[in-house]
């Protein structure tokens, strides 16, 4: 399989990573390779086999529920770029 | 004259400082020297002199009273993926830049705990994702190995392997006792070979992951690069245990694994795979996996031929699974929480421009590859049918260590070491072909350790790798000091990098 400029321009969208005109060419180009080079993974025959969860068998460990940290709002916000309070500001997003 | 405290690996250093024969204070002064001599490496992005310092006189204190600790004093270097209370943790990442952790690792934590100190934070590949040290924010790292060209050293700068390559560089260049380092398909593993330093990966869940950054959850994996086999397995005791941090942690007694080293290895079955025997691989690495089967035969290991059939399909399947994981663990760095933020039009002009500027090229491939074997329509095609294919390459091993073998012995790199520059510029996939006998560990959740075995023709360093049964590391440390028994010393160049 490979990928055509549109889909690159999907890919860049989905991931949230804005790119210029001039790279997605390249971008193209670069994927395909690592496409082409994972492509022989369609030919190995996985009938019923169970796709890997975790890679040694453990027990999920539950624990009470209960709170046990908190109160640390403005170490939360610490490294925030843009902040007012104890809150994240973020570019208007409801009209 | 003094005499050169940055020359005693981490259990002469722990012992002279219990036999008082110099003080902590005068070990993190001889490392603080060495760490600013060697910038031209980069090995450091941020050096934390004052805080080493004062811990050290803490240490002197413990030590004058006889309540030392089991790595009182002892200076180590942190890769730049702990966060770390106070001191910056960028992950060598633009988008990063400036963020100071107000919370401590969990590993580190146990390091400083048991006594030792941070002299600060080592450069890797940004986020983790390389294989040279190449693709960090802040410029490679160099590593103080160099190539002999007739004779004489050529001036072309080597690679210490990546993404430890901040660690690696470090601990071979004796600009700190030891370090943390992390390892998701070989960033542990590949630089130690590369530097001719000793590092292990120690079994999925063995250390916790909480507080270093993560890059791919279900590969990565805490451990130690160090200057001799008794000195990781010092430093792993005291990074592994269980964190309920970390419900991914396991919880299982941490062994004192420094009684390892030295242990016989007489009876042990070593498995060896024919299918690490690639196309292309150095004839000089041949050699050296051949010399190390001769080593661990003449130390009464038993010495058996196995198959891992899937094991070609382990470097592909990892680069499905390892972006997958990526592309969702870095969906945080979004402009809003921590580090770089760009305006754009809207929120998501704000989100797209955020991350087009902080991440690097490689971590774009990547984040990108990721988004796309994740989306609808491919999601079967290409994450889960990499993950069945990671069920086989884990039944393989199974079946190996269901036989009684003990530990399979591979070399740990096709090549040795490269220049900067050299390699994966035209194609992403030519670096990537560096990790071939590492990734397989990481995608079946094993332990491996990395030890030098030798010096390719042009004088670098080249290491044999030593792949263990789940939460076996002990006997990963014996072997491995077996190993280093027999590998003929390999020497340093004398340090052309200090100014």
């Amino acid at each position: 399989m490979s990928v055509d400029q549109a889909t690159v321009r999907r890919i860049a969208h989905l991931a949230r990573i804005a790119v210029e005109d001039s790279e997605v060419e390249h971008l193209r180009g670069e994927i395909n390779a690592i496409l082409a080079f994972v492509e022989e993974l369609a030919d190995v025959d996985v009938e019923g086999v169970a796709p890997m969860t975790s890679v040694i068998p453990m027990k999920m460990k539950m624990r009470v529920d209960e709170v046990t940290d908190g109160d640390i709002a403005q170490d939360v916000v610490a490294n925030a770029p843009e902040r007012e309070d104890n809150f994240f500001v973020v570019p208007k997003v409801v009209e | 004259m003094t005499r050169d405290l940055t020359r005693l690996t981490l259990a002469a250093a722990r012992d002279g400082l219990l036999a008082k024969r110099f003080s902590a204070r005068e070990l993190a002064a001889a490392h603080i020297a060495a760490v600013e001599q060697a910038r031209a490496l980069n090995a450091y992005l941020v050096e934390t002199p004052d805080l080493a310092l004062k811990a050290a006189e803490d240490s002197d204190a413990r030590l004058a009273r006889g309540d030392a600790r089991p790595l009182e004093g002892l200076p180590l270097g942190v890769k730049d993926l702990y966060c770390t209370n106070g001191v910056r943790t960028t992950a060598a990442s633009r988008i990063l830049e400036g963020f100071v952790p107000n919370y401590e690792s969990t590993v580190t934590a146990q390091l400083w705990r048991d006594g030792a100190l941070m002299l600060g934070k080592l450069n890797l590949d940004e986020f983790a994702m390389g294989s040279s040290n190449e693709t960090s924010a802040f410029g490679p790292v160099v590593s103080p190995w160099r190539r002999r060209k007739n004779g004489a050293f050529d001036d072309a700068r080597i690679v210490p392997g990546g993404s430890s390559g901040g660690s690696a560089a470090a601990v071979a260049a004796h600009l700190c006792l030891g370090a943390t380092a992390t390892d998701t398909g070989g960033s542990i593993r590949q630089p130690a070979a590369f530097t001719g330093t000793v590092g292990i990966k120690p079994t999925y869940g063995r250390c916790s992951r909480w507080g270093v950054v993560a890059f791919a959850s279900s590969l990565d994996q805490a451990g130690p690069i160090t200057r001799d086999v008794r000195d990781a397995a010092i430093m792993l005791r005291s990074m592994a245990g269980h964190d309920p941090k970390d419900t991914t942690s396991v919880d299982l007694p941490v062994p004192d694994y420094e009684k390892s080293v030295g242990a016989s290895v007489r009876g042990k079955k070593i498995g060896i795979p024919k299918e690490y025997r690639v196309d292309g691989m150095a004839a000089e690495i041949d050699a050296l996996w051949t010399q190390g089967i001769e080593w661990l035969r003449a130390a009464g290991a038993e010495i058996v031929d196995i198959s891992l059939p899937n094991t070609r399909h382990a470097l592909p399947a990892y680069y499905i699974v390892a972006p997958a994981e990526a592309s969702s663990n870095l969906a945080r760095y979004d402009g809003v929480r921590y580090g770089l933020r760009k305006p754009g039009k809207d929120i998501v002009g704000m989100y797209e421009n955020t991350r087009a500027a902080g991440f690097g090229a490689e971590v774009r491939r990547r984040v990108m590859i990721g988004a796309y074997v994740l989306s609808a329509g491919y999601y079967d095609a290409y994450y889960v049918r990499a993950q069945r294919i990671r069920t086989l390459i884990k039944r393989d091993f199974d079946i190996a260590f269901h036989a009684g073998v003990d530990a399979i012995l591979t070399p740990a790199t096709p090549s040795p070491a490269f220049a900067i520059g050299e390699k994966g510029a035209a194609d992403p996939v030519e670096m990537y072909l560096n990790d071939v006998f590492t990734v397989t560990v990481n995608m079946a959740g094993l332990p491996g350790l990395v030890v030098p075995g030798g010096m390719s023709s042009d004088g670098l360093p080249l290491g044999l790798q030593l792949i263990g049964r789940p939460f076996e590391e002990e006997t990963l440390f014996a072997l491995g000091a077996a190993v280093e028994q027999a590998a003929p010393k390999i020497e340093l160049p004398d340090a052309w990098w200090a100014s």
